[in-house]
């Protein structure tokens, strides 16, 4: 060993401390907690997809056995309570601004999708509650519904304030040259895609328990969200219009989130308010079927692209107009995902000159759609690697050559691209030969021919994504449309004894975050990571924090614990120049213990949080007591993870059915604090991006029933659905934060699709299939051979 | 799920005499598709009557069939070595039915009363040409399903056991619905001393069915070749998101040759 790593630090493979309660069972989620007098709500919900609601009986309902109240629209807007807000607008280009149609907490004289809520029931029991339910008589004047997004123009209107269900018609780049470029171009592959509509599937459901005390007037939310003081801040400032001490909120361990536990929904929203209005703590936690119907969904997007090439292949512009579907009501960052984390990562890997993209955002008759693992970023990525792919086809090149030739050069950084953002660093070219090594690349022929000897289709196809996670900074959120800030925070408290209470304003629900951010903290004190506990998740002990999506969490939260951890060094070096009775500019700090440089003199860390405490040696008349610090870190750009995937499939033509035998993932994602940690989130991203190629599907028949709304008929991957990954990284540390580390929770999401169906395509290129749309479901492939053969025999 | 009454009784008898003093009772074996009925508010049954203290779990060899008890659980018929034996292809049927929780509740009887188009089983009942034990009578398999979730069990009629043929070969092969993993199309083959019999399971609109030409080609020769020059007929069979009836008709033939081995 030429290297000496400490066991927990940065750096260290070490297992999850979090794990133990989670796989014995142990985890404390919010249904697992119940509060005295706590009574149960339940949503009575449209079953229809568009109407006006006539009238609303719950008279039978209210004397049903064990009810307490019932309520609906009229009750909540009687009370002024505000529904759900957008957290990012963009304008549009016709000048105006994105339409924000209001988003009541129950349906007010229209339903909107099937799963609007008409009305809430509380019961002392679920079963009551649901008893209750269906004694509701709603009489509905049905709509023609909008489901089709695509000529969602043409739809009956949604929302009066939404015209020609256009929530907004968003452009970035510059038309006019990338439109010359086309004209101009020696070739032009034009390409459509279609991004298809996900449902997120955290393993627990959303709930919500909610509880007022009449003393103080204060609320307490336990809720599953990713952030929060977001939720605190929503329904504080814009929903309840109370100060935002009055309500705790508490979001203890949540099972998984996706993005879906991201935004406020009205069910909290509800079981707040109904909270006061009956005087006891309600509780509400969807079912599954629920979780299917109104957690937002995910993607659903269609791309027309057109990418010019010059004679020598080189990229000269981009163009991609793009239409999606953001659902019934504008969810908190539905317009964002689409845009801005949409159309800036449009230049992907490579040098391209002239960009210009236009995104047009429906609504529609379905559930909301949102963020979800990626969010637009997958999107981008997919139509943009697809294109690439079928380029390189075209002009008769290696897809490997072609994205080399055309990626940016490694001293080309720090790089503008065309489409807002600059990236600080990057090196394409060692992840795409790692990724080709690992794979085998070159003997790939070899193993198609072995392939086709056994009657199986094989095939190889990859993609070189880029991704820009930890948004930032915040100002330039701000000129891009976003209502918060993007900075986060951490308060690092150090006890008597020296062990360590980190306080921070992310959010984990699956991340591991406890022992990530445990590792930094020893790393930077030289200390026993056993001796760091990491706090999250309830808005009355954590600083005021942004929470967890987006890829954030190390890259803004990891560096706000270091500055935080820095400033508590700085402080210590004072009070161990004061012990050691030296200057402290010759106080070194090391290993843990502060050594006066040239002696043997030195406190350990303990020693210090000891003094700090127990003053009674301490410079107090320049120094506070005490040993514990708080940081606000503001980013100063985006991160910039990129990578390769190369997937290889094997197609049974008998059946459609496709494997997928082999996956190399060559990953930047900078400095690795816990590399088994960073590889079980590749693994998970690239399994979701499996089920999204291969396997998911949410679909909604014309009159807007969500036809795959049971696990009987949407496909989840499962284990025996995935290979053994292959999984390597380059390393080009981020320049702007201290701990040199981008994110890695997304990545396996955004590059693993288009790489797949790339794959798939090339294993049917034998018979002439040149397109295949997701999911490449067995009878889709099975379909695209029968119709190659017929028209092979024609 | 509406409340409703639990009766656990001692053998079949008192069952039947309890689920008759309920208005509209229910047998309740392994619950596996039961019990989500309930729980989704599908059905409010007055009762219901767990039959798993009711000693229909045994397995034995009758000579030339085996007799499985309705309550033996999947996982019973699956880990049974006389099952392993004489019906290989019946004991690799259970073990691929569900994940190993439902094994482990679901029941032959559950199965085969639920006659579910996607369930595995029925196919097995149909090709091993089975007789159905009830409290009142036994019934051929080819008298036994009679549409999608339908049976020839009169109501409160109790299945007590299913006696399978032993087959000279059999196999059974399964295209699982992606999602569900029930049987998209599932094929059960079975060779006997008078002929072969080819039971479709998963594609058929009225539930599981005989394919008659199949039996033909492969009674007069037992090989998968026997099949290339037949065309199976889409007629009939179900379409739905995961599969169209031409992909269902396609996977029949495919499976069949699997199965033949
Ligand atoms: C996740 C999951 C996956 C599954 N996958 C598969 C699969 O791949 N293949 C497959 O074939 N099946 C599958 N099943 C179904 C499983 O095999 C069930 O066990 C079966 O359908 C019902 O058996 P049960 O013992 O649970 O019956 P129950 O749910 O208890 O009863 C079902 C019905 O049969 C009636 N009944 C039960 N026993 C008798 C009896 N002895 N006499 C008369 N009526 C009776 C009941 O009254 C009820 O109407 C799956 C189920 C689940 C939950």
């Amino acid at each position: 060993m030429n290297e000496v790593t400490k066991i927990d630090g940065i750096g260290s493979s070490v297992r999850r401390t979090e794990d133990k309660k989670f796989l014995t069972g142990k985890g404390r989620y919010t249904d697992d907690i119940n509060r005295p007098g706590q009574v149960q709500a339940y949503f009575l919900r449209s079953d229809v997809a568009h109407a006006e609601i006539k009238s609303i009986d719950t008279k039978a309902a209210q004397s049903a056995p064990g009810v307490v109240g019932v309520f609906t629209g009229s009750d909540i807007a009687a009370d002024k309570v505000g529904g759900p807000i957008c957290g990012w607008v963009v304008p549009c280009r016709d000048g105006s601004s994105t339409k924000e149609p209001p988003h009541p907490l129950l349906a007010q004289g229209k339903v909107r999708f099937v799963g609007d809520a008409v009305a809430v029931v509380v019961a002392e029991t679920m079963e009551q509650a649901k008893s209750a339910a269906e004694l509701i008589d709603v009489d509905y004047n049905e709509l023609t519904p909008v489901v089709d997004f695509v000529n969602a123009e043409k739809g009956t209107q949604i929302h009066e304030e939404v015209p020609n269900n256009c929530y907004f018609d968003w452009e970035l780049g510059d038309e006019s040259a990338t439109n010359k470029a086309i004209e101009s171009a020696a070739k032009v592959v034009k390409l459509s895609v279609r991004n298809n509509r996900l449902v997120p599937n955290a393993m627990e459901p959303r709930s919500a328990l909610a509880e007022y005390d009449s003393l103080d007037e204060s609320y307490t939310l336990y809720t599953t969200s990713q952030n929060p003081h977001l939720t605190r801040l929503v329904l504080a400032a814009f929903m309840f219009a109370i100060p935002e001490s009055k309500l705790r909120v508490i979001a203890p361990d949540v099972g998984g989130g996706f993005g879906s536990k991201i935004y406020v929904y009205i069910e909290e929203a509800v079981c707040v308010w109904a909270s006061k209005k009956i005087g006891r703590p309600v509780k509400w936690t969807a079912d599954r079927t629920q979780a299917f119907l109104t957690d937002c969904h995910g993607r659903d997007h269609v791309n027309d692209v057109q990418l010019a090439l010059d004679e020598k292949n080189k990229i000269i512009g981009l163009r991609v107009d793009t239409v999606c579907n953001l659902g019934a009501y504008l969810s908190a960052f539905s317009v964002v995902v689409p845009t801005i984390l949409h159309g800036t990562l449009l230049s992907g890997q490579y040098d391209i000159p002239a960009i210009y993209t236009n995104v047009k955002g429906m609504a529609t008759n379905t559930v909301n759609v949102d963020a979800y693992r990626g969010a637009g970023r997958p999107e981008a990525t997919y139509l943009l690697e697809r294109t690439m792919e079928t380029a390189a086809k075209e002009v008769g090149m290696d897809p490997a050559e072609f994205r080399r030739i055309n990626f940016i050069p490694k001293d080309a950084f720090p790089y503008q691209t065309q489409v807002a953002l600059q990236y600080d660093i990057g090196d394409y070219e060692p992840h795409l030969d790692k990724a080709m090594e690992m794979i085998d690349y070159s003997n790939f022929e070899k193993r198609r021919a072995e392939a086709a000897k056994r009657g199986m289709y094989r095939g190889i196809g990859m993609s070189s994504y880029i991704e820009a996670c930890g948004l930032a900074p915040s100002a330039v959120v701000g000129a891009l449309g976003g209502r918060v800030g993007q900075w986060e925070s951490a308060s690092v408290r150090v006890n008597p004894t020296g062990t360590i209470s980190v306080f921070t304003g992310s959010h984990s629900h699956g991340q591991g975050h406890a022992t990530t951010f445990a590792q930094i903290v020893a790393d930077k004190l030289g200390i026993p990571m056993e001796n760091v506990e990491v706090i999250h998740g309830d808005t009355d002990k954590t600083p005021f924090g942004m929470g967890s999506y987006g890829s954030r969490s190390l890259a803004s939260g990891g560096s706000a614990i270091s500055k935080a951890v820095d400033k508590i060094i700085n402080k210590s070096k004072k009070i161990a120049a004061h012990l050691l009775e030296a200057s402290e500019d010759d106080i070194d700090f090391k290993d843990g213990k502060f050594v006066v440089g040239g002696t043997d003199k030195e406190k350990a860390f303990s020693e210090i949080a000891l003094a700090a405490y127990v003053p009674h040696n301490y410079p107090l008349e320049t120094l506070e007591p005490g040993l514990e610090e708080n940081a606000f870190y503001d980013p100063t750009n985006f991160v910039f993870p990129s990578g390769t995937h190369i997937a290889e499939v094997e197609i049974d033509p008998a059946t459609g059915v496709v494997e997928v035998v082999d996956w190399a993932a060559c990953d930047d994602f900078g400095n690795l604090v816990n590399p088994m940690i960073v590889e079980g989130q590749v693994h998970g991203g690239i399994a979701q991006g499996i089920g999204q190629a291969l396997l998911e599907d949410a679909h909604y028949d014309e009159n807007g029933q969500l036809l795959t709304a049971s696990y009987m008929d949407y496909c989840m991957p499962r284990a025996d659905d995935l290979p053994s990954f292959k999984v390597g990284y380059t390393n080009t540390p981020c320049t702007h934060n201290d701990l040199g580390v981008k994110g890695c929770g997304e990545a396996g999401a955004i590059a693993s699709p288009p790489a797949l169906i790339n794959a798939v395509i090339d294993a049917l290129s034998p018979l002439g299939v040149t397109d295949m749309s997701m999911p490449a479901t067995s009878q889709k492939v099975w379909k695209a051979i029968q119709e190659s053969q017929s028209v092979a025999a024609e | 799920m509406y409340s409703t009454k639990y009766i656990k009784p001692n053998s079949t008898l008192e069952a039947l005499e309890a689920i008759k003093s309920m208005g509209e009772g229910k047998f309740l074996a392994g619950g596996m598709t039961l019990i989500p009925t309930l729980k989704q508010r599908l059905a409010s049954p007055d009762g219901l009557v767990d039959i798993s203290g009711c000693d229909l779990d045994s397995i034995s060899d009758e000579g030339d069939a085996i007799k499985i008890g309705a309550m033996t659980k999947h996982a019973s018929v699956a880990e049974s070595g006389l099952v392993n034996k004489a019906i290989p292809a019946l004991a690799k049927l259970a073990d691929g039915i569900g994940d190993r929780q439902v094994r482990n509740r679901g029941t032959l009887g559950g199965s085969v009363a639920n006659n579910d188009p996607s369930a595995c089983y029925p196919s097995a009942v149909l090709a091993l040409n089975a007789i159905v034990h009830t409290n009142t009578r036994s019934i051929e398999a080819d008298a036994f399903f009679t549409g999608m979730f339908e049976t020839a069990l009169e109501e409160n009629e109790i299945i007590e056991a299913i006696s399978f043929s032993k087959p000279t070969k059999a196999n059974y092969v399964k295209f699982p619905n992606p999602a569900s993993r029930y049987a998209m199309v599932g094929v059960f083959v079975a060779q006997f001393n008078d002929g072969v019999r080819v039971a479709v399971t998963g594609a058929g609109e009225g539930g599981v069915f005989r394919h008659a030409e199949m039996e033909a080609a492969l009674s007069s020769n037992y090989n998968a070749d026997a099949l290339s020059a037949l065309e199976i007929s889409s007629e009939g069979l179900i379409g739905d998101l995961h599969a169209s009836p031409e992909y269902r008709a396609s996977l029949i033939k495919e499976m069949t040759r699997r199965a033949i081995v």
